[in-house]
């Protein structure tokens, strides 16, 4: 893809990038005052638009509700996506890409199409419509049952998993707002005196990220290769 | 093309068996032995601790084999064509670099039964060629218990594996597994301590009248030292296991069990970033191997003997490109390199408890569970057409965040979508409900799955990838479905919630999992087999072919059986063939 295209950032509001939002240990949302401002978010690989269209859609699939909180667009989903598309993942350069490339007829296999997930994405996101930001939450809905079948839905409905709940250094699950909502007290390196004392009930911690536990910085792949 | 200087012992793969075979040959004789092993050296427990990112390792597979060098292809019959396996789906594939898979697996540990080396006399005898599955291809290994039973037990104290003993030299024992075969001595590592969902199915199971016990599992319950002075720590159930490398230096591997040995011995030496190609070979004998490096230099090392002790299949394959054996036609039944594709025949069921389990917190093998199942299904079985069978276990191998948010798992019933406000709600109050029993065990071999060379798809460097044709039969869905009623009977009691109902429809599995065997069988004749019963080539004897590869058809989990063979190979080779070089009879 083009590496050499201008810069593109994306407003977002500040909070909408985690960090302020905070779980009680049972689990329960408590929203702290939310900081003013907005905060420039370099963008890899979207443009601002799709990068916006691709909050929106990720909000919807995993939306911020009152029972169990916040939702993908203050989890940083977009940010995840954007920084997997433009890394090795991107452009297939772990796939086996040799030609030809046909559908199973018992559809095993896994995925068997050509196009890569950056392909995937360009062409996905003006198939929910040019004026997506500008219609009502329920007409967003609407459009993705439109699509729910397609490769790219998929595609966006992983992502969106894997950036709600993946470590904070690759951009999603920001301020762990995901394991906190699960009850997931990340990378944790010892559990041997916690292993079976805690049966049937919850085991409450607050959670730490890979490099917060190891007491220092771990390179994610996408940083450390370009697609 | 540099010929380099010759060897006596040319091992390629640094993995379980290759790693096994190396430190028996470099510590029981003065031969020198070289292992050729494709990807990088073992980066140590600093490194594996970095390795504990879910993304990079597990999401994106970033320590695992290549998947764009090509991996393997799948069809169901002979009539379609074959789709390559384009990126790995599910579990990990195989691994690369020293360790190889035995890095990065889940520790799961079971013995086979005594049976399951002769399966094709047993059930013949048990039941009559007549009322067994069409097209069945099984054989008989052509090793008896009392043979592979030390070697098993070796493989077990060389990584410390834990577990109870149901079955001590004839005398049952409750609280172990009490239908396994007979075992030589007690596991060398006591039992793990067992969190709740565990324990929660071996109370229900206990009080049904089923004999449960702990799942044996090669991640240390506590610190060990092995026979051979290597000292590792006990786990730490950090919960991300089968996937990952381990950080402490729990989960066997062998980095930690045997590499200390070896590579203290001057007759050894590891060659790394070194991608065998082909086994020369000429009159009926193997000259050496040529491997490229990672700059694409190509290399010919000769050796008096070869072992090949990649991934099953791609010793299988190796075979192929190499030139040594007829390939395997179904239609005719002639030929003896491609035979016998099998898988471990699985099932099991997911379904919820009402309370939270952690499963952030376990290791692979952390499991409990139940051996009424395992081997013969009895005449119950038979009657509704299931033969043979596998342990049921209900375990708690840790699931790190996304792994264990899966699909976002729902009891039925709770949302109308699998996304959007009323699902996420829903996944979220059950993520930490979500269990699942896992069933494994017999695998039958049918002449119609097979491996041979794809005609349409190549790896990196030109050479055709390996084509699995296979396809699971009515008998694979009714033995599967036996013991998912008995699945489905235990979770309900247990209380479990959303518990599926009834057998499953449709077809079984067909692409390749993990736990693949076959295609360079082992047997007693070299009309349908590759392999003697040392794991001697039949044809070339001073090339020995070691892994899952000379699985005639598969019983329990894979590692043990792979591991137990290296030792029974290993001593053939030490105590027999170095002394008189030939063919073993």
């Amino acid at each position: 893809m083009n590496s050499m295209k201008r810069r593109e950032f994306i407003e977002l509001s500040a909070k909408t990038l985690g960090g302020l939002l905070i779980f009680s240990l049972a689990g329960e949302p408590i929203i702290m005052n939310a900081q003013e401002g907005t905060v420039k978010v370099p963008l890899r690989f979207f443009t601002e638009q799709e990068a916006k269209v691709v909050v929106a859609a990720c909000e919807r699939i995993f939306p911020a509700t009152s029972a169990t909180g916040p939702g993908a667009a203050q989890a940083g989903v977009m940010v995840y996506i954007d920084r997997q598309l433009a890394g090795p993942y991107g452009t297939d350069k772990y796939r086996y890409t040799q030609e030809p490339f046909i559908e199973s007829v018992d559809q095993d296999n896994g995925y068997q199409g050509k196009e890569n997930p950056r392909e995937t994405y360009r062409a996905g996101i003006p198939k929910l419509g040019a004026d997506f930001l500008s219609i009502s939450p329920e007409q967003q809905d609407e459009r993705l049952r439109g699509i729910e079948k397609t490769h790219f839905f998929e595609l966006l409905r992983t992502h969106t998993i894997e950036g709600m709940f993946c470590d904070p250094m690759h951009g999603g699950n920001a301020g762990m707002i995901g394991w906190q909502m699960i009850g997931n007290p990340g990378p944790v390196m010892n559990f041997r005196e916690a292993i079976g004392k805690y049966n049937g009930v919850a085991y409450a911690a607050k959670p730490k990220s890979l490099a917060q536990e190891l007491g220092h910085p771990v390179k994610a792949w996408e940083d450390e290769e370009r697609g | 093309m540099q010929t380099l200087k010759k060897v006596d012992v040319v091992i390629v793969g640094g993995g379980w068996a290759g790693m096994i075979m190396a430190k028996e040959i470099a510590t029981r004789t003065s031969l020198s032995v070289l292992l050729l092993e494709r990807g990088g050296p073992y980066q140590g427990l600093a490194a594996n601790h970095d390795a504990k990112d879910e993304v990079d390792t597990y999401v994106r597979h970033r320590h695992t084999e290549n998947a764009a060098d090509g991996l393997v292809t799948h069809r169901r019959t002979p009539q379609s064509r074959a789709n390559p396996i384009r990126e790995f789906v599910g579990l990990p594939f195989q691994g690369t670099g020293m360790g190889g898979s035995g890095d990065h697996w889940g520790g799961t540990s079971p013995r086979w039964t005594p049976e399951s080396f002769k399966i094709a006399t047993h059930l013949k005898e048990l039941h009559g060629a007549s009322k067994l599955p069409p097209n069945l291809a099984n054989q008989d290994f052509g090793v008896t218990w009392e043979e592979i039973e030390p070697c098993y037990m070796r493989a077990e104290e060389m990584m410390g594996t834990c577990g109870k003993a149901g079955n001590l030299n004839g005398k049952k024992i409750e609280g172990g597994n009490v239908f396994e075969g007979p075992r030589s001595k007690e596991f060398p590592s006591p039992p793990h301590t067992m969190p709740y969902f565990p324990l929660l199915f071996a109370k229900t199971a206990k009080e049904m009248g089923y004999h449960p016990f702990p799942m044996p599992s090669s991640t240390l319950s506590q610190d060990y030292t092995s026979p051979d002075g290597v000292s590792s720590k006990g786990c730490v159930y950090c919960g991300h296991c089968s996937g990952y490398p381990c950080h402490v230096g729990a989960k066997a591997s062998p980095n930690f069990r045997l590499l200390p040995i070896v590579e203290k011995k001057k007759n050894f030496k590891v060659q790394t970033h070194a991608n065998v190609r082909r086994v020369v070979h000429k009159d009926g004998k193997a000259v050496g191997v040529t491997y490229l490096d990672q700059s694409g230099n190509e290399f010919m090392q000769p050796a008096e003997t070869v072992v090949l002790a990649a991934w099953g299949l791609n010793n299988t394959r190796l075979l192929m490109l190499s030139k040594t054996d007829e390939q395997y036609d179904p239609v005719t039944g002639k030929g003896q390199l491609g035979r016998n594709l099998t898988y471990n025949m699985g099932g099991g069921i997911s379904f919820f408890l009402d309370k939270p389990q952690n499963n952030f917190m376990g290791a692979g093998g952390l499991a409990m569970g139940i051996g009424e199942m395992l081997g013969d299904l009895g005449d119950e079985g038979a009657k509704e057409g299931a033969f043979r069978g596998g342990i049921v276990f209900a375990y708690n191998q840790g699931g790190s965040p996304v792994l264990a948010f899966g699909n976002g798992h729902i009891p039925p019933g709770q949302a109308h979508s699998n996304w959007g406000a009323e699902w996420k709600d829903a996944a979220i109050k059950w993520n930490e409900r979500y269990v699942s029993f896992l069933n494994t065990g017999n695998c039958f071999a049918y002449s119609h799955n097979y491996v041979d060379l794809d005609p349409t798809y190549k790896d990196k460097w030109g050479d055709p990838l390996l084509r699995c044709t296979y396809d699971s039969t009515d008998a694979d869905l009714k033995q599967i479905n036996y013991i998912r009623k008995k699945n489905i009977e235990i979770a309900k009691a247990m209380g479990g919630i959303g518990v599926p109902s009834g057998p499953i429809q449709g077809r079984g599995p067909g692409s390749p999992s993990p736990h693949t065997h076959g295609g360079a069988i082992m047997g007693l004749s070299p009309e349908t087999s590759v392999l003697n019963r040392y794991l001697q080539h039949w044809k070339i004897p001073n090339l020995w072919v070691l892994g899952a590869n000379a699985f005639p058809q598969a019983d329990e989990h894979t590692t043990m059986t792979v591991l137990g063979l290296a030792y029974w190979a290993s001593d053939a080779f030490i105590g027999r063939y170095v002394k008189r070089p030939g063919a073993l009879s």
